[in-house]
């Protein structure tokens, strides 16, 4: 290996009883691209945050370019050579580009020089990584890949040469991940060091010269990638084996279920955001929406699921009509066995303060079931609450226990328990395993095939292509407000990628 | 002419009146362009008037007057900042409190160091600030349409009214053209990018609030040694509020600023003028209404006719590192 850039030896951090981080060594060569890999929770954007100087390490020594450091804020790191492309952008949406570069890193106390200076030196970075971006665009106006371009900007501006990017994939559509590894690959040609986390395999396997795995805090193995597997590490980062793709029959489709006919919705701002949309959902049978986030998806769902009034269009549920421009409200809807597993269960699925049990029964709280005349029955809600926590192997197995406390994959599992135990005749699920552990999305994706195999309708809306591909028997893929193309599963992940991205669908019409 | 002079009359109290509330909307555009919500102008403003007049009737000084005013208004604008961003309080709860501790706590003091029922003594020529003439002012009166306007709306204010409308072009110029301003317009919009770009949060908007409590401070000096000769009870009588309902109907922008002050300090002046005299046409206006213009202005504009009002998206959370 060549010479190490960082060094980090015995970090432990702790915050109350969790041991986020113990005894962490690891070694990162200088000029390499080195991947970290780990479940939800399993420490990783912890330790980056170390490194960066957001949080400071109970003990242990960091060292970099074989010095050690003190890095006590982002300053510290910053100075040292050391910068961060966040998860979240920590860009401010309506300041341009070049205010957002010097941001912190202003040469001079009034702005004119500061900008003047940026200005040159985005040109000559621009021209020396292919990092275009016009520097005067608001930064609420530019697509995310392009928002990305300034955060990394952000960093060299600031003569970052070991750059950390947390999950930087997420938002993107797969042509502009793409571009992306190109750009770390330009920048490791010229010497820079690259620390990618994520929990995409695929990525690490295709863009990294060496790659971590972290589980439960600790750093379990380190691995030339070239030598390893996808398989490998996966097994490494759950601690046992797991099916990467769910194994699932054929679907025997029946009758129509859902059928949406020309749904056109609209956002607050009033802006069309699902244009004219038509599909069926049979019985017995998976559809999956694909497509980058902010394409209408979930607007789609909202209005499908009575959250978001329609602003015209029908929808027939078991041949009946139901009026989603108007009266239909998400109760009618459950009523009629239409179960809704929202995107964001934070917000809309859970109220996180509540305890398990009664998360349980949220939306179905008149049910005579739990009611004891004008009161809840707590014992029958507490008891079904326990058995569902049996059948669904949520953890702890706690049901007084506050939602808030529970992990993203088991918060998941307690609303798909409480919608699929309706035995709805169409569940639509948004998002199923986002922020969701490696070992729970096995789980989750098996009770969704399970639904469809007992006959239900289902209907997954997901920005994980691979999920999309793995469980649904048709793809549906949405771009800008419209179905562009519908696929079976075993399309490419390419030619599904292209159809995202809006390009070529003329081409994939012929 | 008669008119005319009922016209120049009308605006310069317009001026007078405008003054305090210019002064605390520009200092409400410090703290909430910052990020912190501050409803405890009215507070300061009266805390400020208390020291400043009890300070200039004591030391016989207006200086000592207004420097006491400006230290003691920031000294709460530090207790705002002390609850909301160190503890991470709740901004409009700590914004209240402080109304609550300023408009008991000056009566309270008012009356054991006075005696005069809460009152400051009535301040002597020398603990005020007098009116400036403009030169040439006097030479120019007799001159039609341009003298009075000169004369009686531009010269003879004090150096505090002059001082309130510089901080217009001022603030405008710290928020937009400097780093401070820069920093201080991103911490509100978003903190989690000031704070990983290696600026400290916390310090960022106290310094925020010190501009705040400056400014509070000299709104209520005016009041109290400018506008009155002295410091009576509950004297702000919720010029904090207007400054407020100002701000939102600026839109968080300076020049804007100034001219809803200017609006709503015209429909106080005109409100007075009005009282008991018939309009053409529409008849006899109510004084109460004139004085709920500005509020049923500024709930119009929220409800969204007349252009949008987004204020600083952090406005009101308190900065909490992401784990």
């Amino acid at each position: 290996m060549a010479q190490a850039a960082i060094e980090l030896i015995g970090i432990n951090k702790s915050f109350g009883a969790v041991r986020a981080n113990r005894d962490i060594n690891l070694e990162i060569g200088r000029g390499t691209i080195h991947g970290i890999v780990g479940e939800n929770g399993a420490g990783k954007s912890t330790l980056m945050s170390i490194l960066y100087g957001f949080y400071q390490a109970d003990s242990g020594e960091i060292r970099v370019g074989g010095q050690p450091a003190s890095i006590k804020t982002p300053n510290d790191a910053i100075a040292l050579g050391i910068g961060m492309v966040h998860q979240h952008f920590m860009l401010v949406d309506n300041f341009t580009v070049l205010e957002n570069v010097i941001l912190g890193a202003e040469s001079d106390a009034l702005l004119k020089k500061s900008i003047a200076k940026a200005r040159s030196e985005l040109e000559r970075l621009e021209r020396e990584y292919g990092l275009e971006v016009d520097p005067d665009a608001i930064i609420e106006e530019l697509p995310v890949g392009l928002q990305q371009r300034v955060e990394i900007l952000k960093a060299l501006y600031r003569g970052a040469e070991i750059l950390i990017l947390d999950e930087p994939t997420g938002v993107l559509t797969p042509a502009e991940a793409d571009h992306l590894f190109r750009i770390l690959g330009q920048l490791k040609d010229q010497g820079k060091t690259v620390v990618l986390i994520t929990h995409k395999l695929r990525e690490i396997m295709a863009i990294t010269d060496t790659v971590s795995v972290m589980r439960q805090g600790t750093m379990v193995a380190t691995r030339e990638t070239a030598k390893t597997t996808v398989e490998e590490l996966a097994e490494l980062m759950v601690g046992r084996r797991v099916l990467l793709r769910v194994e699932k029959g054929e679907a025997a489709a029946g009758g129509v279920k859902l059928a949406v006919k020309n749904l056109t919705v609209k956002d607050t701002r009033g802006v069309t955001m699902v244009d004219d949309i038509s599909f069926d959902i049979r019985a017995g049978e998976i559809v999956g929406i694909a497509g980058v986030a902010g394409n209408g998806q979930s607007e789609l769902l909202e209005a499908i699921s009575g959250i978001r009034r329609a602003v015209s269009g029908s929808v027939m549920l078991d041949g009946k009509p139901i009026d989603l421009t108007g009266a239909a409200d998400p109760g009618e809807l459950r009523d009629r066995g239409l179960a809704h597993v929202p995107e964001d269960r934070h917000h809309v699925g859970l109220v996180l303060a509540f305890e398990e049990n009664e998360n349980s029964i949220l939306g179905y709280h008149d049910d005579p079931r739990y009611l004891r005349g004008p009161f809840l029955n707590i014992d029958a809600i507490r008891n079904d609450a326990r058995d569902r926590i049996a059948k669904y192997d949520i953890r702890p197995a706690d049901c007084r226990l506050k939602t808030a406390n529970f992990s993203g994959g088991n918060q998941q599992k307690i609303v798909l328990a409480r919608e699929m135990e309706q035995d709805p005749g169409v569940l639509i699920v948004g998002q199923p395993t986002r922020g969701v552990d490696v070992g729970a999305i096995e789980f989750i994706h098996k009770r969704l095939i399970a639904m469809r195999d007992q006959g239900k309708a289902v209907l997954v809306v997901s920005v994980e292509l691979d999920e999309i591909r793995s469980l649904s028997d048709r793809i549906l893929v949405m771009f800008a407000g419209r179905i562009v193309g519908e696929r079976g599963p075993e399309a490419t992940e390419g030619e599904l990628g292209l159809l995202m991205a809006g390009i070529e669908h003329q081409e994939a019409a012929l | 002419m008669d008119v005319f002079n009922a016209i120049i009359q009308t605006l310069d109290s317009t001026i007078r009146l405008s003054v305090p509330l210019l002064l605390a909307c520009l200092a409400g555009l410090y703290s909430e362009r910052a990020g912190i919500f501050d409803i405890g102008l009215e507070g300061k403003m009266l805390v400020g008037a208390f020291a400043g007049a009890a300070a200039a009737s004591v030391f016989h000084s207006a200086f000592l007057g207004l420097g006491m005013a400006i230290l003691i208004s920031v000294a709460f604008a530090m207790i705002h900042g002390f609850a909301s961003i160190t503890h991470r309080g709740n901004q409009i709860v700590s914004g209240v409190a402080i109304n609550f501790i300023a408009a008991g706590s000056t009566i309270i003091l008012g009356q054991a160091w006075f005696q005069q029922g809460g009152r400051t003594p009535a301040l002597q020529p020398g603990e005020r600030f007098e009116a400036i003439t403009l030169p040439g002012a006097e030479a120019i009166r007799d001159v039609p349409i341009i003298g009075p306007i000169y004369a009686e709306l531009l010269s003879g204010h004090s150096i505090l009214v002059y001082l309130a409308f510089l901080m217009v072009p001022f603030t405008w110029w710290v928020l937009f053209r400097t780093r401070f301003g820069l920093r201080l317009r991103a911490v509100g919009e978003n903190p989690a990018a000031v704070d990983t770009a290696g600026i400290s949060v916390a310090w960022l908007r106290y310094r925020a609030l010190i501009c705040t409590g400056i400014l509070t401070g000299i709104a209520g000096a005016y009041l109290s040694m400018v506008q009155n000769g002295g410091f009576v009870k509950d004297m702000t009588a919720g010029k904090g509020y207007i400054a407020l309902a100002a701000l939102i109907f600026a839109k968080w922008k300076p020049v804007n600023a100034m001219f809803a002050c200017l609006l709503f300090g015209f429909l106080d002046a005109a409100s007075i003028r009005l009282q008991g005299s018939p309009l053409p046409i529409i008849g006899k206006v109510p004084a109460q209404f004139m004085q709920a213009l500005p509020y049923i202005l500024t709930v119009i504009l929220l409800a969204g006719f007349i252009g949008k009002a987004i204020p600083p998206r952090a406005g009101g959370v308190p900065y909490v590192k992401e784990r």
